[in-house]
């Protein structure tokens, strides 16, 4: 097991240096520098500095020194906002982000996971109807579309939740981008699991259990349930990119100073590094939790071995 | 079986199936049929071809420009007058007209962002399906790479750093869609690849261009076609998340992601500003949707 997550680990860390190659190497391309300010600094000066932020290496070693920085986890410092560097500005937004992200990603889940049991055991009923339906409209209805109404609805007219920003984790002001994001991501978790589950009920182990004469929650809870959240776990990797595409979304939509307003922000204003190190840092994110996945379906799969 | 008369009348009917079945169909055909019993499939691409045939005359046809305003009607709910039916926007300029322009940019960059996702797509997958072996793997992990990447920032990156040309933006996208495609087309092209009537043809001495290009391709463009369908909805939300984010299609120039931006910043005042390109854009996708699930029943060999 240990050298087969050791293994796995090594394989995502190609990803990882691929994005941060690519990124580096698309900024490196891009015209303009810090220093071209409207005030001109003499040629000397202008050395000087560039010689202090290493400016005046080839490449190669500036790719390094940025691998470096990294490593320390040094994401560098902003191109637009003074006296904020990428990683004070990520320590005040990912707190908004992750109180977000994490509540609706476990919400979602348990949502989700829920319905499409219910839907799977009583196909054809209410909730069946309402898991398919919910799915077709989450396709249909773009998060940017479905968030507007929510604030329409349950803040101009109800009155019921503000209708966007963030007072210091209040919880009125997480119910509507929550909502949201529970909204957009547990449909599918429920289809997967709804169909996964009436295969599992549908095969021979299943069938003995009920010869047995077992009462049914003892098959769904104890035999069931386990072979059929295998395709839910391979889910929640996918999952993480697309919670991390509708965060930037639900922050834009609800104006939520999380890390996906700060990186329209950046991407708005030209912020390069800003940019740069957000998309660096995001990525890691993403691959670790993809990472985690997968050993966690190693670990449940057991026809998997290492 | 019993021999009633109505039966009887059920016997001729399949004896006329039978001959006309003996007339041979084609797959195609075959598919088209299946395709046509759709109901839902069928009205989506009815509802499509009248989106698009708006979308591409009407802005020619309504004497309204997309970008003049009318100083008459800011902000003008819905009316006959001036051939505003969707009403104007809060500078005046009609909606009508905006919406089917927007629609013009979502739709095309929708096909085309299709279009050579999944060229990239099918280039990558039969290339890898065919070598097999270390290219094989190789080639696969770098799909897998791509899928753990949040590819709306990686798309945001390039967006900033190459500018918001529209061909940038279809590029933006291209990258970021083309895995699923070169997947499909891969696990196709090596089991058709091992099939019996691949090896028969072989063993008849056909070229091996011949085997590609009558028995290959053909079978690959089934899943081809369905899985082309499904890219083109997800190819234009994304258009739309970009504009909607200010970072896709600029000013004056408009698509249905712009346009739903610019609605929602009026929609407690206007809110009809929203309604028309949200439930345009709704639509279409469903239609997209819609019809690529009857694609996939028609097409897909293993329900036969």
């Amino acid at each position: 097991m240990w050298s087969y997550s050791l293994r796995r680990a090594l394989a995502s860390l190609p990803t990882l240096l691929a994005v941060i190659t690519v990124c580096y190497l698309l900024l490196h391309a891009t015209p303009g520098g810090p220093f071209d300010a409207e005030i001109k600094v003499s040629p000397v000066v202008l050395a000087n500095l560039k010689a202090k932020y290493h400016l005046d290496e080839p490449l190669w070693l500036q790719y390094l020194y940025y691998l470096g920085s990294l490593l320390r986890g040094d994401l560098g410092a902003s191109f637009r906002y003074e006296d904020w560097t990428v990683n004070e500005l990520v320590a005040k937004a990912l707190p908004v982000s992750l109180a977000i992200g994490v509540t609706a990603s476990m919400l979602a889940i348990v949502i989700g996971i829920s319905m499409g049991i219910v839907a799977a055991l009583r196909q054809n009923s209410f909730v069946d109807y309402l898991v398919m339906f919910l799915g077709n409209l989450g396709h249909s209805f773009p998060s940017f579309v479905v968030g507007p109404v929510l604030i329409l609805v349950f803040a101009v007219w109800l009155h019921w939740a503000p209708a966007g920003g963030w007072n210091n984790f209040d919880l009125r002001y997480m119910v509507l981008p929550v909502t949201l994001l529970v909204f957009i991501e547990m449909t599918a978790i429920g289809r997967v699991m709804r169909g996964s589950l009436i295969e599992v009920m549908n095969s021979n182990f299943i069938r003995t259990a009920r010869a047995k004469g077992l009462p049914m929650r003892t098959i769904v809870f104890r035999h069931a349930l386990k072979p059929a959240l295998l395709p839910v776990v391979s889910l929640i990797g996918p999952m993480v990119i697309s919670v991390i595409t509708a965060a930037v979304v639900t922050e834009s939509v609800f104006s939520l100073p999380g890390i996906g307003k700060l990186i329209v922000n950046g991407a708005a204003n030209r912020d390069y590094t800003l940019v740069l190190g957000l998309v660096v840092l995001i990525t890691f994110i993403a691959v670790t939790i993809n990472l985690l996945v997968d050993l966690t379906y190693a670990a449940l799969d057991p026809k998997i071995r290492y | 079986m019993l021999l009633t008369p109505k039966n009887d009348a059920l016997v001729t009917s399949l004896g006329g199936a039978v001959e006309d079945a003996v007339r041979g169909r084609s797959p195609w055909s075959d598919a088209l049929i299946r395709f046509k019993r759709n109901r839902a499939a069928v009205l989506s691409v009815c509802i499509l071809v009248l989106i698009i045939a708006a979308c591409v005359a009407g802005p020619w046809l309504l004497p309204n420009a997309f970008d003049s305003t009318d100083w008459d009607a800011m902000s003008q709910p819905p009316t006959w007058k001036n051939y505003h039916w969707f009403g104007t926007d809060d500078s005046g300029r009609d909606l009508l007209v905006r919406t089917l322009m927007g629609g013009r940019i979502s739709l095309m960059v929708g096909l085309m962002a299709t279009l050579t996702s999944a060229s990239l797509g099918i280039v990558w997958g039969a290339t890898a399906g065919f070598i097999g072996g270390r290219t094989d793997a190789l080639m696969m992990r770098i799909v897998d790479m791509m899928y753990a990447v949040p590819y709306l920032l990686i798309a945001i990156l390039l967006i900033t750093v190459l500018g918001r040309a529209f061909y940038l933006v279809v590029i933006t996208i291209t990258v970021f869609s083309w895995m699923t495609m070169a997947r499909v087309v891969r696990g196709q092209t090596l089991t058709l690849r091992s099939k019996e009537f691949v090896e028969a043809a072989r063993a008849m001495g056909v070229s091996t261009r011949a085997i590609i290009f009558r028995h290959i391709i053909p079978n690959l463009l089934g899943v081809v076609v369905i899985y082309a369908t499904v890219t083109v909805p997800s190819v234009i939300l994304v258009e739309s998340v970009l504009s909607f984010l200010g970072l896709g299609i600029q000013e004056p120039m408009t698509s249905w992601g712009v346009l739903i931006h610019d609605g929602t910043s009026v929609m407690e005042i206007s809110p009809w500003i929203l309604l028309f390109p949200a439930l345009l854009l709704s639509l279409t996708l469903y239609c997209f949707n819609f019809i690529g699930d009857g694609l996939r029943d028609a097409l897909d060999p293993k329900d036969r």
